[in-house]
């Protein structure tokens, strides 16, 4: 077996590529070149680590979490990868900064973003304020009633928040407007997205910026326990939180790969977000990769409490490794991700983001087919301080 | 085998006449009246037509045309109604027919299902507004074995080179997007077009080259024409379609081609 840490797009099998207008093209090669040239440099490498260090905060921390474990219907040790620690509270900070520093490099004074539930649009306007870019951000319409706080976070960080009233008014016309307005600016604009989608280099791009996650993860495993975990547990929206994750145990044969997607009202219902269990290839926002789609190659709306969640397409590497059968991707409901939420909550005090309820509800599951005492690593993606609408709603708390 | 296209630029320039390209959206507001608005529109000045087949995620258009194609897949528009379409137009009138799509549906239905298909109901070709020839493999295959025109776009950022590769690879005409955006009407167009074309020409292809995104008022198809050999109008027939029905959009196909 080659090395899957080394595919670097454009292509992984026979996922990936460029389907995307003309338009964009001398962007994508600018990008790519900046991004390539960069990552040979250690000033580079080396400014990034320090933003992380004095900013984000990083190394994030692993946390055992035994009363939450203990909920498992067999015996395992659960471990947490604390990115909510990180500044704004998720792992999309680490993306956000290295675009952001790209961006700097290009010459581009104005950055563009896509968010769903708010985490990236949060984590691109901090990056905005603190690299003086003037940022807008796209959020369909849906969204920004839903997340009403986090569109408040964003222009108070000076963020221009830009309700998407097209199409399905969610996450996927949020890419396509941003996409839109790219077209049209790309002389001073950096589409600074958000996940692994998106056309070449994007993917490879974007995992390389979280795969710090994993970097960390690993190591810290080895060194504070001596072993390496059985399994890995991450959520899968566009896939940037697992790809992160998974990346530096790609190759590491006895680690086991779970990601989990949203099933929305349930695997046996067609309200879900679960792309890789029940999409087809084809190409949305530039890549061929799976996607929910009808039988013409219209996209489907997907559905799911997590916004995050909420999205019809999926990293092209995702769709590779399910291909590979080197990850397993499996589907966790609304409730399922709630009830877990609420007892990690209740167990060991850390109330996680309901995107990564589903990781947690996942391992929860897995647990059973792993050998007595088996380890799990869940990226614990985001914390749910952005969340706490929802869930006192969903489980009655603002009576 | 020439193609159709190519072959109405060519009558064109013999007769010292610019080619007028003209585009609608399938299934808008239904299928039978974007068959009728089409007919009319080649019966009254547009030399060469271009279908656009709705697609739930059109990065490339703004929002007059986003929104009709919203409105066609509401009412109903499948993707099989395409070759209905092609093949009512066609019957009808003899200016060719160029569909204009997204790539995820022909993918989906199969791109040398779509070609054979296409070809049997009398289309010309296709206009692919995010594929690019680098991902063209399929298609480029599939349009030489059914004969298909292939029309690429070229932009004011393609290098030297990939003007070249959509140039040699284009067959009927290159698309030269006159400025950096999507479509819909512009005040202005754009210097940068008169680049594009140029860029064309110097590849010494022989390939026609027609500039469409933002052209909406007959000054600004006769500013294009003096450099270019014809102008691509979309969203104008769009609008004038929603404004005033058949009549409006008969009077805005005379008005862009006053040669007819």
């Amino acid at each position: 077996m080659t090395n899957l840490r080394d595919a670097s797009g454009p292509y992984f099998g026979e996922f990936g590529g460029r389907f995307v207008p003309e338009s964009l093209i001398e962007a994508l090669d600018q990008l790519e070149a900046t991004y390539e040239a960069a990552k040979a440099d250690p000033t580079f490498q080396f400014e990034l680590a320090e933003l992380h260090r004095t900013y984000t905060g990083r190394p994030s921390i692993i946390t055992e979490v035994p009363r939450f474990a203990s909920h498992a219907d067999s015996e395992v040790r659960i471990f947490l990868k604390r990115e909510d620690l990180n500044h704004t509270g998720s792992h999309k900070i680490n993306n956000v900064l290295g675009q952001a520093l790209l961006t700097k490099r290009m010459g581009k004074t104005r950055i563009i973003a896509e968010t769903g539930a708010g985490q990236h649009g949060v984590a691109s306007a901090t990056a905005a304020a603190l690299f003086g870019l003037e940022c807008v951000v796209y959020m369909g319409e849906v969204d920004t009633e839903r997340q009403a706080l986090n569109v408040a976070r964003m222009k108070l960080l000076g963020a221009e928040v830009v309700p998407v009233t097209s199409g399905s008014r969610t996450l996927k016309d949020a890419i396509n407007e941003a996409l839109r307005d790219w077209v049209a600016n790309v002389d001073n604009t950096h589409y600074l997205l958000g996940t692994v989608a998106g056309p070449h280099p994007f993917p490879t791009m974007v995992r390389d910026f979280h795969s710090v996650i994993g970097n960390e993860a690993r190591a810290q495993m080895l060194a504070e326990f001596g072993f390496l975990p059985d399994a890995l547990a991450a959520c899968v929206g566009g896939g940037s939180n697992a790809i992160g994750l998974f990346h530096a145990f790609l190759d590491d044969t006895n680690v086991a790969l779970y990601g989990f997607e949203a099933a929305g009202d349930g695997m046996d219902t067609d309200r879900h977000a679960a792309t890789l269990n029940f999409g087809k290839p084809g190409v949305l926002h530039g890549a061929r990769s799976y996607m929910l789609q009808d039988e013409d190659g219209q996209t489907v709306e997907s559905h799911s409490i997590s916004a995050g969640l909420d999205y019809p397409g999926v990293g092209p590497e995702h769709s590779w490794l399910k291909d590979l059968g080197r990850a397993q991707y499996r589907g966790i409901s609304d409730a399922e991700a709630m009830d877990a939420l609420r007892l990690l909550s209740r167990t060991e005090g850390i109330i996680p983001a309901i995107e990564t309820a589903h990781a947690l509800a996942g391992a929860l599951k897995i647990a059973s087919e792993l050998k007595p005492g088996a380890s799990i690593l869940i990226n614990l993606s985001g914390r749910g301080d952005k969340d706490m609408e929802t869930a006192a709603k969903y489980f009655g708390l603002l009576k | 085998m020439t193609s159709k296209v190519a072959a109405i630029f060519e009558a064109n320039r013999a007769s010292g006449r610019k080619t007028l390209i003209g585009y609608f959206p399938l299934g808008y507001p239904t299928l039978q009246e974007s068959i009728d608005a089409a007919i009319a529109m080649c019966e009254n000045g547009v030399d060469i037509l271009e279908l656009g087949v709705p697609y739930s995620d059109p990065v490339m258009d703004g929002p007059v045309i986003q929104a009709a194609t919203v409105d066609a897949l509401a009412a109903g528009f499948k993707l099989r109604q395409t070759f209905d379409a092609v093949r009512a137009v066609t019957e009808a009138v003899s200016a060719p027919v160029l569909v204009m799509t997204y790539w995820n549906p022909v993918l989906q239905y199969g791109v040398e299902k779509f070609a054979s298909d296409l070809k049997a109901a009398g289309g010309a070709g296709l206009i692919t507004p995010d594929l690019i020839p680098d991902e063209a493999g399929d298609w480029l295959e599939a349009s030489d074995a059914y004969h298909l025109d292939r029309v690429f776009l070229a932009t004011p950022t393609s290098t030297p080179e990939r003007v070249k590769r959509a140039s040699d690879l284009s067959r009927g005409f290159v698309y030269a997007v006159s400025t950096m955006g999507i479509t819909g009407a512009r005040s202005e167009i754009d210097a940068n077009a008169r680049k594009v074309v140029a860029e064309v020409r110097s590849t010494h292809t022989g390939q026609n080259t027609a500039v469409g995104i933002g052209i909406s008022t007959g000054e600004q198809v006769l500013e294009v024409n003096e450099y270019a050999d014809g102008a691509i109008v979309g969203s104008a027939f769009v609008r004038a379609y929603q404004s005033g029905g058949l009549e409006e959009l008969v009077e805005t196909a005379k008005s862009l081609n006053p040669n007819h």
